[in-house]
């Protein structure tokens, strides 16, 4: 099989990739370890599209965030049809003292092109943001920013690269990469070897090892776990923005975060590992993220967690590293994509385009690109009439599944259609499990229509892939 | 909006002795609504006996402690029982909806009564650090699996917490041929029944150890060991106790969370530590006309005393509504 195109990773870079390259006539194919796409960084962090601040101003990563929150905004969004809030952000200091530091954040993210940015005093904060504790005395207010579902953001990009043409190939480990006489590479990836004249890595924490196998040895990545820790949908409210404190020479703080979905979330930590699979909570990590919640906000109880997770960061140096290797032709690298590289994803996929086109790939717009993409309905931000339009529609999505979280067996269904092949594809899809039970109360159902859908036996079905086998035997 | 006299949430042993109740005492019109596709709620997966010792005088499994009850609300002409019913809105004046396969309703209620249940904590909720690989399950969904689908979820077990809920599922487990390798309890005694403790652990060999407690599940896909360690009387852990246990599987019973989310949808007071409703008496809650019963009230042991409370849900209900005029 041979490409133009080959991309390894479909996270949210090499989803973004393939849906910009999918633009042109371009035989592009997109090979993935894990069982769906998403499951590496791109699920665990903490969906924030940035606006570009905090980043110095000379950086990549700061005019790439400012602009991919621009097509996002603007665009994307509402092409795609992801449910993107722009709450606005705050940056809370604890010291009017500290008020020439917000000035200089504020300068910083104007010569991004960062806008509408402006400091706002106590008063402000206890009209708009009634829970802040008293430390808080003034913030920075910066209204581009927002949020987002980032597996769904990941899942709607890919879905759209593929209906464009591009191809994706899951369960498909890159394992070994040759050079080919007169330019290309062989890749190897789940048993299969395909030819390419172009290869663009965004394999997130194993870019590292992936540039070294294609010949280019040129960086490593550092992981840097953050741990998250959700609230319960009922104290959705107690934030209006996205809050962080001013933030310290080694991490952005821990923030008060509205996520997309209903559940605020508090997070995250950022420390070095050295270890790409360690993905475990700790104590030391609830308790740095209590504490630090708290601060900005004392009504945060240890008792709201509903859930946790850990995400690392794939660290290369202070900035992305986004460019083609010499030591490898045809090899562009989309390595270090730290945070905010879930809101640069669209803007680096541009850039990447504009690489391979500098090293020879030409770019033939195709005479129909399908831009848009059908929502997909979920009962949970439905309104009652547009809940009451779809059940009148399709009897199943009034047959609720997940109580904690209104899914319905006719979401569950349109999720598996979708892709999703395992429980927590059909949880990031759906927010079925995601919610205060944990899927106390529906995962026998899911696991039955994922059997109905897939026609596997239970004992096939995964958590998220080969390994993560849910249930052990059956009884005769 | 329709109006109906009265409307009970959950159709499990609470909701159907409030129901009959309700229709003894006088009301004419009842609305069962039930999420699940038939009553009993968490009875059905109960199928061990004890159950009906008090009500019945004879010691019954759940189902057929439930299945009595559905008998008599099956054949009262004065109870319309709704399933696959999901009552997703309650406002202060008793006006619902819920959600049925093919449609939305919209019901004004004379008094509702909330019998909605309990679902479990979970192991986010203590919380257990570590990772998160598949094999970790609460012991009520591990209690389904095995007992309604014919699931078996592992084959080396370690449970949380020595509650009720956790001993009968030691015993299940290990009936099912699974390796139960220890029950993790922090306290110093067992919150279950002496009967569960003797029947469920000793008579099947399985090592109960108090005073301690969960340090880490590990494992990348599936769970592959936890981390033990002693605490002293303060919950403290012990330097140099800390060991680790093989295992493919973690229940975790650690306690149950009455479900009163409709409740304070609608405005009622409900406490933010043990999530029952906020009010003076058993089954009433700070709204007029909304009461609630069963586990969704307070967390029982034992069904048997669900039923008696419920019943008396069902006259207050009637009560409130003027009946007998
Ligand atoms: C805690 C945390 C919070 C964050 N919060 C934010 C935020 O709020 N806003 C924001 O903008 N950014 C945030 N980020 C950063 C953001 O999550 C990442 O920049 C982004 O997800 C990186 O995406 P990626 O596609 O490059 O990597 P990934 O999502 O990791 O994708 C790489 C993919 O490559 C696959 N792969 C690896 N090796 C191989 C191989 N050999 N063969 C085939 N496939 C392979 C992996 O399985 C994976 O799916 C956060 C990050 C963390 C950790
Ligand atoms: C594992 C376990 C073992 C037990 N063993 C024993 C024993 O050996 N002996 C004993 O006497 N007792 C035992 N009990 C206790 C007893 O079973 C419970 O106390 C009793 O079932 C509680 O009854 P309930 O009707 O309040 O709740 P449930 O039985 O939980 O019923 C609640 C019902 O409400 C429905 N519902 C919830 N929300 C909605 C909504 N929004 N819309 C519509 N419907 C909804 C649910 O689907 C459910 O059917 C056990 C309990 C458990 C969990």
């Amino acid at each position: 099989m041979s490409y133009d195109v080959i991309i390894i990773g479909a996270g949210v870079t090499g989803a973004a990739a393939a849906r910009e390259l999918s633009r042109y006539r371009l035989k592009v194919l997109v090979l993935e370890k894990e069982a769906e796409p998403a499951f590496g960084v791109s699920k665990s962090n903490s969906g924030i599209v940035h606006a570009g601040t905090q980043n110095p101003p000379s950086s990549l990563k700061g005019w790439l965030c400012v602009e991919g929150n621009r097509m996002i905004r603007e665009e994307l969004a509402a092409d795609l049809g992801l449910h993107f809030v722009q709450c606005g952000q705050l940056i809370a200091v604890f010291d009017l003292a500290d008020l020439p530091e917000l000035e200089t954040i504020k300068a910083e993210g104007e010569a991004l092109g960062v806008k509408d940015m402006r400091v706002v005093d106590r008063a402000w904060l206890d009209a708009n943001e009634p829970n802040l504790g008293p430390e808080v005395k003034a913030a920075l207010l910066v209204p581009t920013a927002g949020i987002i579902s980032p597996y769904r953001f990941v899942y709607a990009l890919i879905e759209n690269a593929v209906k464009n043409g591009a191809e994706l190939k899951t369960s498909a480990k890159v394992a070994g990469i040759r050079r080919r006489e007169g330019g290309g590479f062989y890749v190897e990836a789940g048993g299969r070897v395909y030819t390419t004249k172009f290869l663009v890595n965004a394999a997130g924490l194993r870019a590292d090892e992936i540039s070294a196998m294609a010949g280019a040895p040129t960086f490593t990545i550092t992981p840097r776990k953050g741990e998250e820790y959700l609230l319960d949908k009922k104290r959705e409210h107690i934030a209006n923005h996205i809050i962080f404190p001013l933030p310290s020479k080694t991490s952005k703080g821990i923030l008060i975060i509205k996520t997309s979905d209903g559940n605020p979330m508090i997070g995250p930590t950022a420390h070095d590992t050295g270890d790409k699979d360690d993905l475990a909570t700790t104590e030391e990590g609830l308790a740095e993220v209590l504490a630090g919640a708290r601060r900005m906000m004392p009504s945060v109880s240890k008792g709201d967690i509903i859930a946790y997770f850990a995400g690392l960061r794939p660290v290369a140096g202070k900035d992305f590293i986004i460019r083609h290797e010499s030591a490898a032709p045809g090899l562009v690298n989309a390595a270090g994509i730290q945070s905010p590289g879930l809101t640069a994803a669209p803007a680096i996929a541009v850039m990447i385009a504009d690489i391979l086109k500098k090293q020879g790939l030409p770019l033939e717009p195709k005479d129909q690109f399908h831009r848009l993409r059908q929502r997909t309905e979920h009962l949970f931000m439905s309104s009652p009439e547009e809940a009451r339009r779809l059940i009148a529609k399709n009897p199943a999505y009034g047959d609720i599944v997940c109580r904690c979280e209104l899914v319905s067996a006719q979401e569950v269904r349109d999720a598996v259609r979708h892709g999703a092949t395992t429980l927590d594809g059909v949880k990031f899809r759906t927010r079925a499990q995601a919610g205060r039970c944990h899927g106390g109360f529906c995962t026998t159902r899911i696991l039955k229509i994922m059997q109905e859908e897939l026609g596997r036996p239970v004992t096939e079905l995964t958590k998220r892939g080969p390994g993560s086998e849910i249930v052990k035997d059956e009884r005769k | 909006m329709k109006r109906r006299e009265l409307v009970i949430v959950g159709g499990g042993p609470a909701g159907m002795a409030a129901a009959l109740a309700a229709r003894a005492a006088g009301v004419e019109d009842v609305l069962l609504l039930e999420r699940d596709q038939h009553l009993g709620g968490i009875l059905n997966q109960c199928i061990h006996p004890g159950f009906g010792l008090h009500h019945f005088k004879e010691e019954l499994t759940g189902p057929e402690y439930a299945d009595r009850f559905a008998a008599l609300v099956h054949a009262d002409p004065g109870i319309e029982v709704s399933l696959r019913s999901f009552v997703v809105k309650l406002g202060k004046d008793r006006e619902l909806s819920y959600l049925r396969p093919g449609a939305m309703e919209d019901i004004q209620a004379g008094a509702v009564i909330l019998a909605t249940g309990c679902r479990e904590r979970t192991r986010e909720m203590i919380p257990i650090p570590g990772s998160r690989p598949a094999g970790v399950f609460p012991a009520g969904l591990a209690q389904k699996m095995v007992n309604m689908e014919g699931w078996i979820p592992g084959r080396e077990a370690v449970i949380v917490g020595s509650g009720d809920i956790g001993l009968i599922m030691a015993r299940r487990m290990a009936l099912e041929g699974v390796a139960v390798k220890a029950v993790i309890e922090i306290q110093k005694t067992s919150r279950g029944l002496v009967r569960n403790v003797v029947q469920c652990l000793e008579d099947f060999g399985i090592p109960l150890r108090f005073q301690h407690r969960l340090t880490a599940i590990h494992g990348a896909d599936r769970v592959e060991k936890v981390s033990v360690v002693r605490v002293d009387d303060d919950f403290k852990d012990i330097p140099g106790t800390a060991f680790e246990i093989a295992c493919d599987t973690v229940l975790v019973s650690v306690g149950l969370i009455p479900e009163n989310e409709l409740l304070e949808m609608a405005g009622g007071a409900v406490d933010r530590r043990t999530n029952t409703p906020v009010a003076d008496e058993v089954n009433l809650t700070s709204l007029p006309g909304v009461f609630a019963c069963g586990n969704a009230c307070k967390v029982y042991d034992l069904a048997d005393s669900v039923t008696r409370d419920s019943e008396l849900a069902g006259r207050m209900a009637a009560k409130y509504l003027g009946v007998p005029a």
